[in-house]
C-alpha cells in the first residue's frame, strides 16, 4: 500500500501452545501483516481467533513458534520500550493516584522526574481527566480508568500503541464516546495503533484498515481498507460507506458455525 | 452517632458485669472459685495501687512488641526471598512447613534454658510464634498478583526489583496486614508462655504467683489487664491497616455498619 517500508512487519508468525495434556494447540496460523507508520489497524474476530495472541507476539511478550515480527526493520526478540500497551481491564495500581499510575512507565524506564511529571499532566489533560490527577482509581468510573490506562500507555512516548479490547468492559454509550476520544488522542499523538476488538462497528469507525480474523486456528480471512474520511465523528456512523463496510465485514462471519459475541 | 453505634455492646457489658456480681452467690458458687465482680475490682485496684500492674504490664508489653516486630519483619523478608527464588523455596519451604506444624510454645522451656530468665527468652518465643502467620500470608501476597499487572511491567522491561517495589510489595500489603492481625495476638501469647516457664517479671509471672497463693481474685484481675492489652494492641494494628491500606479494608462487614 505505501512505498515506505512498514513500521511493523509480521512475517509468517504463528503460535502453537502446548496444552496440559501435551497436545499441541495451534492458536495462530502463520500470519503476515505489514503496518505502516501512523497507521491505525483494527483486528476483529470472534473469541479464540488468536487476535490477542497476535498482539502479544507483536509486543514481544509471546515468542512466535515460527516466523518473526520486525519493527523498524529489526526483529522483535522480547518486550520493548517503544510500545505502549492497553488491556481490556485498566490494570491500574489501586494504591497509586491517577498521576502516579500514569508515571509508572517513566519510573521504570528512569525518565527525568520533573519532565515526566509535566508530560503526565499533559497526558492526563489530553485524555480529559484534568483535575483528577490526585484521585485514586476506586474514585473513578470505568471509562475514566480506561482513560488513565491510555495516558499511561503514552507516557514514555512509544511509537506504537497496542490495544487489546480496550473498551470491551464499558457500556455501549461510554464505548462510543471513548472511540471518539481515542481518535482525538491518536490524531494528537501520531502513533501507530493496532487495536483488537470484538466489535465490527468499532473496528471500522477507528481504523484505516480492518484485519478480519477467523478462529481455530487463528488466521487472517481478509484485510479491508476503510476509505472513510477523517476526522471521523458521530455522523460517520450514519455514513452509507460506513454501513456498507460494516455489513461487508459482518458477512465474513455469517458463514462461521459458531457466532460469538460479534457486535 | 458513636454512642448509638456502641450502645448495644455497652448494654451487653453492663448486663454481664451485673450477672457476674449477683450470679455466683445466687447459685451458691464459692467465692474461692469464682469471686464476684466487686472482689476482682478490688483486687485490680489493689494491684494497681501497689504498682504491680504497670511494672509487669510494661515488661510483657515490651516482650510482645519486640517479638512481634522481629518476627513479622523477618517473616516479610523471608517470604520475599522464598517467593522470588524458586531454588530457595524448594530448599527451605519443606522445613518451614514442618516447623509450622510444631506447636511453637513447646520451644519455650528450651529457649528459657538457652537465653535465661530475663527478657531475651520471652522475646525469642514471641518472635518465633509471630513469624509464621506473617510468613504464610506474605507469601500468598507476593505471589497473588494479577497476571496483567506483571505483563504490564514486563512490557516495560522492568527489573525484578522494580516489579517488586512497584507491584508485588504494595500488592502484598493487605495480606501482610492479615498476618500481622494474627501475629500481634500470638506475640502476647508467646511472651506469656515464656513467663510461665520462668521469669522474674511480667504479667505471666504475676498470674502464676496469684495462682500459687490461690488468690483467684488476683488472677482474674491479671486476666482483665491482659484482655485490655490484647484488645488495644490488636486495635492499633487494625487502625494502622485502615490508615495505610486504604484501598483494601480489613473488614468490609464492619464498614457497612451505620
Amino acid at each position: 500500500m505505501t512505498a515506505a517500508p512498514p513500521l511493523i512487519d509480521v512475517r509468517a508468525a504463528g503460535k502453537t501452545f502446548r496444552a496440559r495434556s501435551g497436545e499441541a494447540v495451534r492458536a495462530l496460523e502463520a500470519i503476515s501483516l505489514a503496518i505502516g507508520e501512523r497507521e491505525f489497524v483494527s483486528i476483529v474476530g470472534p473469541s479464540g481467533c488468536g487476535k490477542s495472541t497476535l498482539l502479544r507476539v507483536v509486543a514481544g511478550l509471546v515468542e512466535p513458534s515460527g516466523g518473526e515480527v520486525r519493527i523498524g526493520g529489526a526483529p522483535v526478540r522480547g518486550p520493548r520500550r517503544d510500545i505502549g500497551l492497553v488491556f481490556q481491564d485498566p490494570v491500574l495500581l489501586p494504591w497509586r493516584t491517577v498521576q502516579k499510575n500514569v508515571l509508572v512507565p517513566a519510573e521504570v524506564i528512569g525518565l527525568p522526574a520533573a519532565a515526566a511529571r509535566r508530560r503526565a499532566a499533559e497526558l492526563i489533560a489530553l485524555v480529559g481527566l484534568a483535575g483528577f490527577a490526585d484521585k485514586y482509581p476506586m474514585e473513578l468510573s470505568g471509562g475514566m480508568r480506561q482513560r488513565v490506562a491510555i495516558a499511561r500507555a503514552l507516557m514514555h512516548d512509544p511509537a506504537i500503541l497496542l490495544m487489546d479490547e480496550p473498551f470491551g468492559a464499558l457500556d455501549a454509550m461510554t464505548r462510543e464516546a471513548m472511540n471518539g476520544e481515542l481518535l482525538r488522542v491518536w490524531q494528537a499523538s501520531e502513533k501507530t495503533v493496532i487495536l483488537v476488538t470484538h466489535s465490527i462497528d468499532e473496528a471500522v469507525f477507528l481504523a484505516d484498515r480492518v484485519v478480519v480474523m477467523t478462529p481455530r486456528p487463528g488466521a487472517v480471512r481478509e484485510t479491508v481498507a476503510v476509505g472513510l474520511p477523517r476526522p471521523r465523528t458521530t455522523a460517520t456512523r450514519a455514513d452509507p460507506a460506513f454501513v456498507r463496510a460494516v455489513a461487508g465485514i459482518r458477512a465474513h462471519f455469517e458463514s462461521l458455525p459458531v457466532m460469538e459475541t460479534l457486535a | 452517632m458513636t454512642l448509638r453505634r456502641h450502645a448495644p455492646a455497652l448494654v451487653t457489658g453492663a448486663l454481664l458485669l451485673a450477672a457476674w456480681e449477683v450470679g455466683p452467690p445466687a447459685f451458691g458458687v464459692s467465692e474461692l472459685l469464682i469471686p464476684k465482680m466487686s472482689i476482682v475490682a478490688r483486687a485490680l485496684w489493689d494491684q494497681w495501687a501497689r504498682g504491680l500492674v504497670m511494672e509487669n504490664l510494661l515488661v510483657t508489653l515490651w516482650e510482645a512488641l519486640a517479638g512481634f516486630a522481629l518476627g513479622s519483619s523477618a517473616a516479610v523478608v523471608a517470604a520475599a526471598l522464598i517467593t522470588r527464588a524458586p531454588l530457595l523455596e524448594r530448599a527451605v519451604l519443606p522445613y518451614l512447613v514442618g516447623l509450622q506444624a510444631l506447636p511453637k510454645v513447646a520451644l519455650a522451656p528450651l529457649l528459657v534454658v538457652w537465653l535465661g530468665f530475663d527478657l531475651a527468652s520471652k522475646i525469642a518465643i514471641s518472635t518465633v510464634i509471630a513469624f509464621f502467620p506473617v510468613l504464610i500470608n506474605s507469601m500468598i501476597g507476593f505471589t497473588t498478583v494479577e497476571a496483567e499487572k506483571l505483563e504490564l511491567m514486563r512490557s516495560l522491561v522492568a527489573s525484578e526489583w522494580q516489579v517488586f517495589r512497584i507491584v508485588r510489595f504494595p500488592n502484598a500489603l493487605p495480606f501482610i496486614f492479615a498476618g500481622l492481625n494474627v501475629a500481634i495476638v500470638f506475640s502476647i501469647t508467646g511472651a506469656l508462655v515464656g513467663e510461665f516457664v520462668g521469669a522474674k517479671k511480667g504479667l505471666g509471672m504475676l498470674l502464676l504467683q496469684f495462682n500459687f497463693n490461690m488468690d483467684i481474685g488476683g488472677m482474674f484481675a491479671v486476666l482483665i489487664v491482659l484482655a485490655v492489652m490484647g484488645v488495644v494492641l490488636h486495635g492499633l494494628v487494625r487502625a494502622l491497616h485502615r490508615r495505610l491500606i486504604f484501598w483494601s479494608q480489613p473488614d468490609d462487614l464492619e464498614r457497612r455498619a451505620p
